[in-house]
C-alpha cells in the first residue's frame, strides 16, 4: 500500500492502530489474569484487575477523540474512511471486554473463600484460553488487515458457544446435586456467560475487519449453535 | 574557523542570511548608494528631457507668438462715391470692386498734410498694406450706405512697418538738448545751429566709427598681404588707401563729417518737425527734412531732441522716414495693435501680412478625413481579420512580418508610390486632398493595423470564450465583445497615427503639394495645401516678416498636434473598462 | 434518482459500452489529440440527466478537455482533433450537419475564473436569449432575465441594480450571475469547469446549493479538483487518469470503496 502524500496523516493512522493494540494487549491481559484469580482465588490479583479497567476505558476515549479529530481534519475518504470506522468500533468491543474481563474478576473477589471444584475449572479454563486466542487471532487480523483470518475467528466462535452449553448443564448438575453449590455455580454461570459473551465481541471485531478490509458487510448470519434446552431436555 | 566544533548544528540548520557583520553593513550601505544612484540618474533623465523641451517650446513660442498680433492704423475714412462706386448704380458688384485702396491712401495723406512731394509721398503709402483697403471694403459691401459717409475703420500696416513696430527694425534712444536750436527752414534740407555743444557725442561717435573701420581695413589689408597673389596684393592696396583716408579723416578732429547708412542714424525733432542729420559738426548740422517743422523760430532747451536710430539703415528695412511716420502717428495714438486674424481667416499671400494658414489648415482638415475615412475601417477589419479569424500558418505569418516592415518604410516612398500610382497611372488631380488623403491612408495604414492588433489582443481570452459558450458565433463574439473592449486601444492607435500623417510633409511634395494656393479649396478634388507644406514653403521665403508668420504656423500646428493628442487621452479615460 | 443498475462500481472501463437509453450524454470511444500529443484515450461514459456528475483526476488528466469536447469548445483550438462519438440524446454532436452554435446554446458552460461580460447585468443575462431570438419583446426578455437570476439565486441580491456593471459585482455573485448567463438561454446540459475554485466557502457553498436546485432541471456536469465538493455536489463521479476513464460509478461507491487502485490512491492522497 502506497503511503499517504501528507506523511502526519500516515502517522496519525499508525498511531491509532498502535492505541487499538495497546488496548487489545490490554484486554487480553485482564481477561487471563482475572481467570487466574478465580483459579488461584487470588483477591489482590483480582482487584488490580478491577483497577487496571481504567486503563482500557482511558484508551477507548482516547481513540474515539482521536477519529474524531481526524474525521474533521482529514476527511478520510475510501478505506481511510473504513478505517478509522472499524476503529472506533472495534475499541468499542474492547472496552464491553474490558468490563467482562472485570465482571469475571469481582466474581472471583466473591467466591474466593470458597475452594471450586476442579472439573469445573478446568472446562472453564478450556474456554478462556479459546476465548484469549481467538481474541489474539481477531487482533493479528486487524493489524495485518488479513480478513481471511477475521473470517475464520469468526467462524470459530461456534467452538465457545459449545463449551458454553456443556460448563452450563454442568453448573446446572452440580447445583442439583447439592443446593449449597447454588452460590458458587451461579458466579461461575455468570462468569461462563461472560466468556461467551467475550467471543461474540470477538467476532463483532472480526466482521469490522472483514469490512474494513473489502469494504462490504456481512449480510449472512453467524453460524450459531441451537438454543440450549430447558433442564427437563438436557437429560439425555 | 569556529565551524569545525559546532559540526552537527550547523550542518542541520539552514543558512541564514547576515544581517550584523560589517560585510553585511558595506553590502547594505553599496545598495543605497547604488539606489540613489539609479534615482538621481532618473531625475537627471527627466530634467534633461524637460530642459529641451521648454526650449524647443519657448523658442517656437517667443518666435510664432508674435505673429498671431499685427499693427494697423484707426482712422476715419471718408467713403466717397467718386471712388466707391463711380456709375452711381449702388450694384454690389461694383462696389466691392471698388478702389478702397485710394480711400486708405488718401485718408494717411490726410494725416500728413506737409509731405507733398512725390518720393516723401510714395513712401508713406508704402507703410500701408496693399490690402489696407479690405477691412474697409467689407463695412461697405455689408451696408451700402455708408457711401458718402466718412467711416472708422481699420488700415493694415505693410509687413516692414509692422515689424519695426514690433521693436524688430532699430533701437530708439533719445536724449533732450542744452541749446538753443535755430532751423534755418521748415522742409527739404535745412541747417539747424545750437548754442551749446549738442552735437558733440554724435560727432565724436561718428569719429570713433571711422577710426574703428581704419583699423578693420588696415588688419584686413595685412591678411590680404600675406596672401601674396597678384590679385589680394591689388586689393591689399585698395585696402590699404580706404583705410589710410578713413584714418586722415578720424584724425582730423573739427571737419564737418557726412554720415552715411553704415552708420546709426541722427536725427532731429524740433518744432514738430523731424530732420534726418547728413552733415555733422558739434555745433551745427546739416539734414534733410523728413517731417515738416512747423516754423523756424529758436526752439528752447527741453524743447528739442536728438534721436538716435541704432541699427544702421543699411542693416533694416524701414527707411528713417518710414521709421519717422511711423513714430509720428504712433505719437498721435492712430496705431493700434490688435489680435492677427487675418492670419486665420486668409489664404496664402505674396504679401506676409495678408498671408494667413486657413487654406492650409482647411486642406488639411480634407485630406486628414479622406485619411481617416479610408485607413480606420480598412485596418480595423484587416487588424480583426488577422487577430480573430485568419488560419495561423505560413502566410499569414508573412503578411504580418510585411505589415511591420511597411511601418518602418520611409515617408517619401509613399510619395513616390501617390506619383507613379494615383496620379500618373490614375490620373487623379494633383495637389488635391483626396490624392493625399490616398498617400497618407497608406502610411498611416500598417500603425493603425499593429495598433488594433495589439489592442485586441490585449482583451482576455475568457471573454470571447465566454460568449463563444453562450452560444455566439465567432463572428458575434468578435464583434459584439471584443472589438468594443478592444476600442479604447484603436482609438489611441488611431489619433496616434493621425497626428502623424498631420505632421507628413514629404510624401505630400511628391505628389504636387507645394504650389502656391491662395484659394481655400473647397472639395476634396480641388488643389490645396496642408499644413507642413505651407511651413515649408514660408521658410523658403525671404522676407523677414515671413520669418514669424512661419513660426506661427509651427504653433498652429503644434496646437492641433496638442489638440488631437489631449483627445486621444481623454477618448482613452472615458472609454476604458475594467474587466 | 439513479438510473444505473449496478449496484457496484464498474471495474475497468469497457471498451464498446454501450448506450444507455436514458443517457443524456453518451460518450464512445473518445479520443482527443493536442497536435501530436494524445491527450483523451478511447473515453466511453454514459451520463445521466437531472442529476450531477463530476469528472476528478490529477491535473492534466484530461478531464476539463473531455469536458470541453461536450460542448465543442475544443474547436477553437486549431491543433485539436476528435475521434469518437459524443451524442445529447442519441444526436451526434460531431455530425458535420449540425450547427455548433446552436449546440452551444443547447449546452451551456461556466468556468474557472468568473468572466463577465464587461456590460450591465441585465445585458450579460439577456446577450444569450437575444442573439438566439428567444425573445420577441421587452417585457418578454424581462421575465427571461427575471426567471434567470432567480434561477441562480441571485435576483433578491441585484434586482435594484440590474443596469450596473457586472464586473462590480464579487468573485460569488459574478459566477452566479456567469451560471445566470448560462441558464438564461435555456440548455439542457450544464458544464461547469472548477467553478468554485476562485471562490471563498461561503461562496462555495452558495454555488453548490444552486448545484443541487439547478439539478432538478438540468443535466450538470462539473470538473472538480476538490474531491470533498465532488463528494458533496454529485450523485455519480467519474476519476480520470493520464488520459484515460480509469473508474465511473456513483459517487458514495466511489468515495468509500473504489474498485481501481489508482482510484483509492488518488481520492485518499497517497502517492503514485
Amino acid at each position: 500500500m502506497n503511503e499517504h502524500i501528507v506523511r502526519s496523516y500516515e502517522d496519525e493512522l499508525a498511531l491509532l492502530d498502535k492505541k487499538v493494540a495497546q488496548m487489545g494487549g490490554l484486554a487480553e491481559h485482564n481477561l487471563g489474569r482475572a481467570f487466574d484469580a478465580l483459579e488461584k482465588r487470588d483477591p489482590r490479583v483480582a482487584e488490580s484487575v478491577i483497577r487496571s479497567d481504567r486503563n482500557i476505558d482511558a484508551l477507548q476515549r482516547e481513540i474515539e477523540e482521536q477519529v474524531i479529530s481526524m474525521i474533521a481534519r482529514r476527511q478520510p475518504m475510501a478505506n481511510d474512511l473504513r478505517h478509522v470506522m472499524s476503529a472506533i468500533r472495534i475499541s468499542g468491543d474492547l472496552e464491553r471486554i474490558g468490563d467482562l474481563a472485570k465482571n469475571i474478576a469481582k466474581r472471583a473477589l466473591a467466591i474466593a473463600h470458597e475452594p471450586h471444584p476442579k472439573p469445573l475449572i478446568s472446562g472453564f479454563r478450556h474456554m478462556v484460553e479459546l476465548a484469549l486466542r481467538q481474541l489474539k487471532d481477531v487482533l493479528d487480523a486487524y493489524a495485518e488487515r488479513d480478513a481471511e483470518r477475521a473470517m475464520r475467528v469468526w467462524r470459530e466462535d461456534t467452538q465457545i458457544d459449545a463449551m458454553y452449553n456443556s460448563i452450563f448443564r454442568e453448573l446446572l448438575t452440580y447445583m442439583m446435586e447439592d443446593p449449597r453449590n447454588i452460590g458458587l455455580s451461579t458466579h461461575l454461570l455468570f462468569g461462563a456467560k461472560n466468556i461467551e459473551r467475550v467471543g461474540d465481541h470477538t467476532t463483532n471485531i472480526a466482521e469490522t475487519v472483514n469490512y474494513m478490509v473489502n469494504g462490504s458487510s456481512i449480510t449472512d448470519d453467524r453460524p450459531k449453535l441451537e438454543q440450549v434446552g430447558t433442564i427437563e431436555n438436557s437429560n439425555d | 574557523m569556529t565551524d569545525i566544533s559546532l559540526s552537527a548544528q550547523t550542518h542541520k540548520s539552514a543558512r541564514k542570511v547576515d544581517v550584523s557583520s560589517d560585510a553585511a553593513k558595506a553590502r547594505i550601505r553599496a545598495r543605497y548608494r547604488s539606489e540613489a544612484l539609479f534615482k538621481g540618474y532618473g531625475i537627471a533623465a527627466l530634467v534633461i528631457t524637460g530642459a529641451f523641451l521648454v526650449m524647443l517650446l519657448s523658442n517656437i513660442l517667443m518666435n510664432g507668438l508674435p505673429s498671431f498680433w499685427q499693427h494697423s492704423l484707426r482712422m476715419d475714412v471718408p467713403v466717397t462715391a467718386a471712388d466707391i462706386d463711380p456709375s452711381g448704380k449702388g450694384d454690389p458688384k461694383e462696389i466691392a470692386a471698388g478702389d478702397f485702396a485710394a480711400a486708405a491712401r488718401k485718408a494717411l495723406e490726410a494725416q500728413f498734410p506737409g509731405v507733398t512731394g512725390r518720393t516723401e509721398l510714395k513712401s508713406l503709402t508704402r507703410l500701408l498694406s496693399a490690402g489696407a483697403g479690405d477691412e474697409l471694403r467689407r463695412q461697405v459691401v455689408a451696408d451700402p450706405k455708408l457711401i458718402g459717409q466718412t467711416v472708422n475703420t481699420r488700415l493694415l500696416l505693410d509687413a516692414n512697418a509692422d515689424l519695426y513696430l514690433k521693436g524688430m527694425g532699430a533701437s530708439t534712444t533719445s536724449r533732450t538738448a542744452r541749446g538753443i536750436a535755430t532751423p534755418t527752414g521748415t522742409t527739404g534740407t535745412i541747417k539747424i545751429l545750437t548754442s551749446a555743444n549738442d552735437f558733440a557725442q554724435d560727432f565724436a561717435n561718428v569719429k570713433r566709427l571711422l577710426g574703428d573701420r581704419a583699423a578693420l581695413l588696415s588688419t584686413e589689408a595685412a591678411r590680404l598681404e600675406k596672401g601674396n597673389t597678384p590679385d589680394s596684393l591689388a586689393k591689399a592696396k585698395v585696402a590699404r588707401a580706404e583705410a589710410a583716408a578713413f584714418k586722415t579723416r578720424y584724425d582730423q578732429p573739427k571737419t564737418v563729417e557726412e554720415l552715411d547708412d553704415r552708420m546709426p542714424s541722427t536725427l532731429v525733432e524740433i518744432n514738430g518737425g523731424l530732420v534726418k542729420v547728413e552733415k555733422i559738426l558739434d555745433t551745427e548740422i546739416e539734414g534733410t527734412v523728413l517731417l515738416p517743422l512747423k516754423s523756424t523760430d529758436d526752439s528752447k532747451p527741453g524743447d528739442w531732441k536728438i534721436v538716435t536710430y541704432g541699427v544702421p539703415e543699411s542693416n533694416r528695412k524701414a527707411t528713417d522716414r518710414d521709421i519717422a511716420f511711423l513714430e509720428r502717428l504712433q505719437a498721435k495714438g492712430v496705431v493700434e495693435n490688435h489680435f492677427n486674424t487675418l492670419f486665420f481667416t486668409a489664404g496664402d499671400s505674396r504679401e506676409p501680412e495678408l498671408a494667413g494658414v486657413r487654406g492650409a489648415i482647411v486642406g488639411t482638415v480634407l485630406t486628414l478625413l479622406v485619411t481617416l475615412g479610408l485607413c480606420l475601417p480598412i485596418g480595423v477589419m484587416a487588424a480583426v481579420y488577422l487577430e480573430q479569424f485568419a488560419p495561423k500558418n505560413r502566410l499569414t505569418g508573412l503578411i504580418e512580418v510585411n505589415i511591420n516592415n511597411l511601418a518602418a518604410v520611409p515617408s517619401i516612398v509613399f510619395g513616390l508610390l501617390g506619383l507613379a500610382v494615383f496620379l500618373n497611372y490614375f490620373n487623379l488631380p494633383r495637389s488635391a486632398p483626396l490624392v493625399g488623403g490616398l498617400v497618407l491612408a497608406l502610411l498611416v495604414l500598417p500603425t493603425i493595423i499593429i495598433a488594433s492588433r495589439a489592442a485586441l489582443k490585449a482583451v482576455p481570452p475568457s471573454i470571447k470564450e465566454a460568449a463563444l459558450g453562450v452560444g455566439a458565433s465567432e463572428q458575434q463574439a468578435v464583434f459584439h465583445h471584443v472589438l468594443p473592449l478592444a476600442m479604447p486601444g484603436i482609438m489611441t492607435g488611431t489619433i496616434i497615427g493621425m497626428a502623424h500623417a498631420l505632421g507628413e510633409t514629404a510624401p505630400l511634395l511628391m505628389i504636387g503639394m507645394v504650389a502656391f494656393i491662395v484659394d481655400i479649396p473647397q472639395g476634396l478634388t480641388e488643389a490645396a495645401t496642408v499644413l507642413p507644406v505651407q511651413i515649408y514653403l514660408w521658410s523658403d521665403l525671404p522676407e523677414p516678416a515671413f520669418k514669424a508668420k512661419t513660426a506661427g504656423a509651427i504653433v498652429v500646428l503644434l496646437g492641433v498636434l496638442f489638440l488631437m493628442n489631449g483627445m486621444a487621452i481623454w477618448l482613452r479615460k472615458k472609454f476604458e473598462r475594467r474587466w | 434518482m439513479d438510473t444505473m443498475s449496478t449496484p457496484a462500481p464498474m471495474a475497468a472501463h469497457q471498451v464498446g459500452l454501450a448506450r444507455n437509453a436514458n443517457a443524456k450524454v453518451f460518450a464512445a470511444d473518445v479520443n482527443v489529440y493536442y497536435g501530436e500529443k494524445h491527450a483523451l484515450k478511447n473515453v466511453s461514459v454514459n451520463i445521466p440527466d437531472r442529476s450531477v456528475t463530476s469528472f476528478i483526476g490529477p491535473s492534466g488528466c484530461g478531464k476539463s478537455t473531455f469536458l470541453r469536447c461536450i460542448n465543442r469548445m475544443n474547436d477553437t483550438i486549431s491543433s485539436c482533433r476528435v475521434t469518437g462519438k459524443i451524442a445529447i440524446d442519441d444526436q451526434d454532436i460531431y455530425d458535420p450537419a449540425l450547427d455548433v452554435v446552436q449546440l452551444r446554446a443547447r449546452v451551456g458552460m461556466v468556468f474557472q475564473k468568473p468572466n463577465p461580460f464587461p456590460k450591465s447585468i441585465y445585458e450579460n443575462v439577456a446577450y444569450g436569449p437575444r442573439i438566439h431570438g428567444l425573445a420577441t419583446s421587452k417585457s418578454e426578455m424581462d421575465e427571461i432575465v427575471n426567471s434567470s437570476l432567480e434561477k441562480a439565486g441571485l435576483w433578491k441580491e441585484v434586482k435594484d441594480r440590474l443596469q450596473e456593471s457586472g464586473t462590480g459585482l464579487s468573485g460569488g455573485q459574478q459566477q452566479r450571475l456567469c451560471i445566470a448567463r448560462a441558464v438564461a438561454v435555456g440548455p439542457e446540459v450544464i458544464l461547469m469547469d472548477e467553478p468554485c475554485s476562485a471562490l471563498d466557502p461561503i461562496a462555495t457553498a452558495k454555488v453548490e446549493e444552486l448545484i443541487d436546485e439547478l439539478r432538478e432541471n438540468f443535466c450538470i456536469i462539473i470538473v472538480t479538483h476538490s474531491m470533498q465538493q465532488a463528494a458533496r455536489v454529485s450523485q455519480r463521479t467519474a476519476f480520470f487518469h493520464l488520459g484515460s476513464l480509469v473508474e465511473e460509478g456513483k459517487t458514495t461507491d466511489i468515495f468509500t470503496n473504489p474498485v481501481d487502485k489508482r482510484t483509492q490512491d488518488y481520492i485518499t492522497g497517497r502517492t503514485g
